[in-house]
């Protein structure tokens, strides 16, 4: 009886102390924003303690703030550069990358339309303006209507630096302000064709297949779908206390679930 | 001690007018000050973009890449966009707007006018988002397949949406201006054997024309100045538009549209506030415009 009330005690005690420092500032993507904020909610009401502010800013920035020691994690939708490493370790800062999801980029079009597949060259071409005719991919004689993300998003960065590489988006493409917007305009426009996360594919839209490849949750985690990339969480050093547990938290099969049901893609299979 | 009472009551009283009168002052003064302060935030934190792209570049450049490497931020397309789409939007909305007030002013009778009236004024108060919901969900599939378009989301779809939005302000601001042209020149005009057409023609609306223009000047600057509805059915292609069916966008669609993901304080921001501030100065114009030619409008009907 009294070993059981003395555990009790310990336990109290336990989570006090462990619930005491909680504060956490995390800056950065706006990609990864979605996940970061939805995880702090969510962990937040686990443990009302801890106190997550979430702030965006893109991903240079937060790299910034984790440099100069203004947050306790950046949220990157890119790996650091050499030049942040550089500039890091000149301060004594030693960043630890943390993967906490996967941002997977599929080409979608209208149902009717014949295409099933294409090759990032072709996509490329179709951004840049180079091909303006269904013609050319075997299609009706009609023109392509080219739906694009503002330049300033995520999902536009993933298609930036995957499909465009060096090239530079028309500027007659149609710039659309959410994936939700491009879902909408591509389901209606039999000659449209957009891009948007895995996460809003719904089936009034066709996906297409990338260099034969479908677009799925395993073909990102394995790398043959070649539009996704891995979003990642920097911190100074290993974390500890509240930022080790919230990252663990993140990493765990409820933080992945939470990242899925943003619109992306875990980091592993989730059961 | 009656007296004194009275005094003391009437002491009371003024006081209390002068409380009520300042408190009105400060609460006048709380909007001038607020839009000082917009101007102020607005030009704070625009201008630091001319430190990386001469006014010339930034106004007449064509190319608007704000996170490419070198960035290009030239708001040329999006300045044609805008007037084009305006333009457009009044070859629409003024002939409607401007009839339906000669309409319900001069020809109505007593039970037309009771519905028309309230019908138009209606239209003012349909939130712009659910203008554009119908202009993406109903017009743009309509203006698709009747003009064998690729595309239903383009410049006719958005003017036709903003004429939507201009035309209650057009149509009550001219009956206004006609209902104030005084009764003694129609019974002149009547009494000099004219018909009610050139009564209406002839007499009344040149009569009451420059408190028309002032309506369709206020009416072209709501049309600029809207945001949400060519965010949605403007297509958003940062192009000069060729034709009336191609896609493009308008100053307000672009701030709206990259605002939210704009580094703070980077340069895409100030470039976006300094989009900002142009959409600030045309709008301004088209109030300055208007604003002149009531005033003259006010003097001819006094004179």
């Amino acid at each position: 009886m009294m070993k059981n009330i003395l555990t009790v005690i310990c336990c109290v005690m336990l989570t006090v102390s462990g619930a005491f420092a909680g504060n956490i500032v995390m800056k950065g993507s706006t990609t990864v924003l979605p996940i970061a904020q939805a995880a702090a909610e969510e962990y937040m009401k686990l443990y009302p303690d801890v106190n997550i502010s979430v702030s965006g800013g893109g991903s240079g920035n937060g790299i910034k703030a984790i440099i100069d020691g203004s947050c306790d994690i950046a949220n990157s939708s890119r790996f650091i550069k050499s030049k942040e490493v550089v500039q890091a370790t000149e301060k004594n800062v030693f960043p630890v990358a943390h993967r906490v999801a996967l941002d997977c980029v599929v080409p979608v079009v209208h149902p009717s339309c014949p295409l099933t597949d294409v090759t990032l060259d072709q996509l490329r071409m179709i951004y840049t303006g180079e091909i303006e005719n269904w013609k050319a991919l075997g299609g009706p004689d009609k023109k392509i209507v080219v739906v694009s993300r503002d330049t300033s998003s995520g999902t536009y960065e993933v298609w930036e630096s995957k499909v465009l590489k060096d090239g530079k988006v028309s500027p007659k493409a149609l710039l659309q302000a959410s994936n939700g917007a491009v879902a909408q305009l591509v389901a209606q426009n039999s000659y449209a064709i957009g891009y948007v996360g895995i996460g809003y594919v719904n089936d009034q839209l066709k996906a297409l297949t990338v260099n034969g490849v479908k677009a799925t949750p395993d073909t990102a985690l394995d790398g043959s779908f070649p539009i996704s990339r891995a979003l990642f969480m920097f911190t100074n050093g290993w974390p500890e206390g509240d930022t080790l547990n919230f990252l663990n938290y993140i990493g765990s099969p409820v933080g992945q679930a939470i990242a899925q049901r943003e619109g992306f893609v875990p980091i592993y299979k989730l059961n | 001690m009656d007296q004194s009472l009275r005094n003391k009551n009437r002491i009371s009283r003024r006081l209390r007018e002068k409380i009520i009168q300042s408190i009105f002052f400060t609460l006048s003064l709380v909007s001038i000050l607020i839009v000082g302060l917009i101007f102020f935030f607005l030009f704070n934190e625009g201008v630091p973009i001319f430190q990386h792209i001469s006014i010339r570049d930034f106004l007449f450049g064509t190319l608007w890449y704000p996170t490419a490497d070198p960035p290009d931020f030239g708001i040329w397309p999006m300045i044609i966009g805008s007037i084009f789409v305006t333009s457009l939007a009044s070859f629409i909305a003024i002939p409607l707007g401007v009839f339906s007030a000669v309409y319900v002013s001069e020809i109505a009778g007593h039970r037309a006018k009771e519905i028309i009236k309230p019908v138009i004024e209606l239209l003012a108060s349909i939130p712009s988002v659910v203008i554009g919901f119908f202009g993406m969900v109903v017009v743009s599939p309509f203006l698709q397949k009747t003009f064998d378009l690729p595309l239903g989301l383009n410049v006719l779809n958005a003017s036709m949406m903003l004429a939507l939005m201009a035309v209650p302000t057009i149509s009550s601001i001219s009956e206004d201006a006609l209902n104030a042209v005084p009764r003694s020149l129609r019974e002149a005009s009547y009494a000099l054997g004219a018909n009610r057409w050139e009564t209406i023609t002839r007499v009344v609306l040149p009569a009451g024309l420059s408190g028309i223009s002032t309506a369709i000047i206020l009416g072209m600057a709501r049309a600029m100045g809207e945001t949400m509805v060519v965010l949605m059915v403007a297509g958003g292609a940062a192009a000069i538009p060729g034709s009336i069916f191609e896609s493009c966008r308008p100053l307000p669609a672009s701030i709206a549209a990259e605002m939210a993901e704009a580094p703070y304080r980077g340069e895409h921001y100030h470039a976006l506030f300094a989009t900002g501030i142009v959409l600030l100065i045309l709008t301004f114009m088209f109030n300055a415009i208007a604003d002149h030619l009531s005033h003259k409008y006010r003097m001819t009907e006094s004179g």
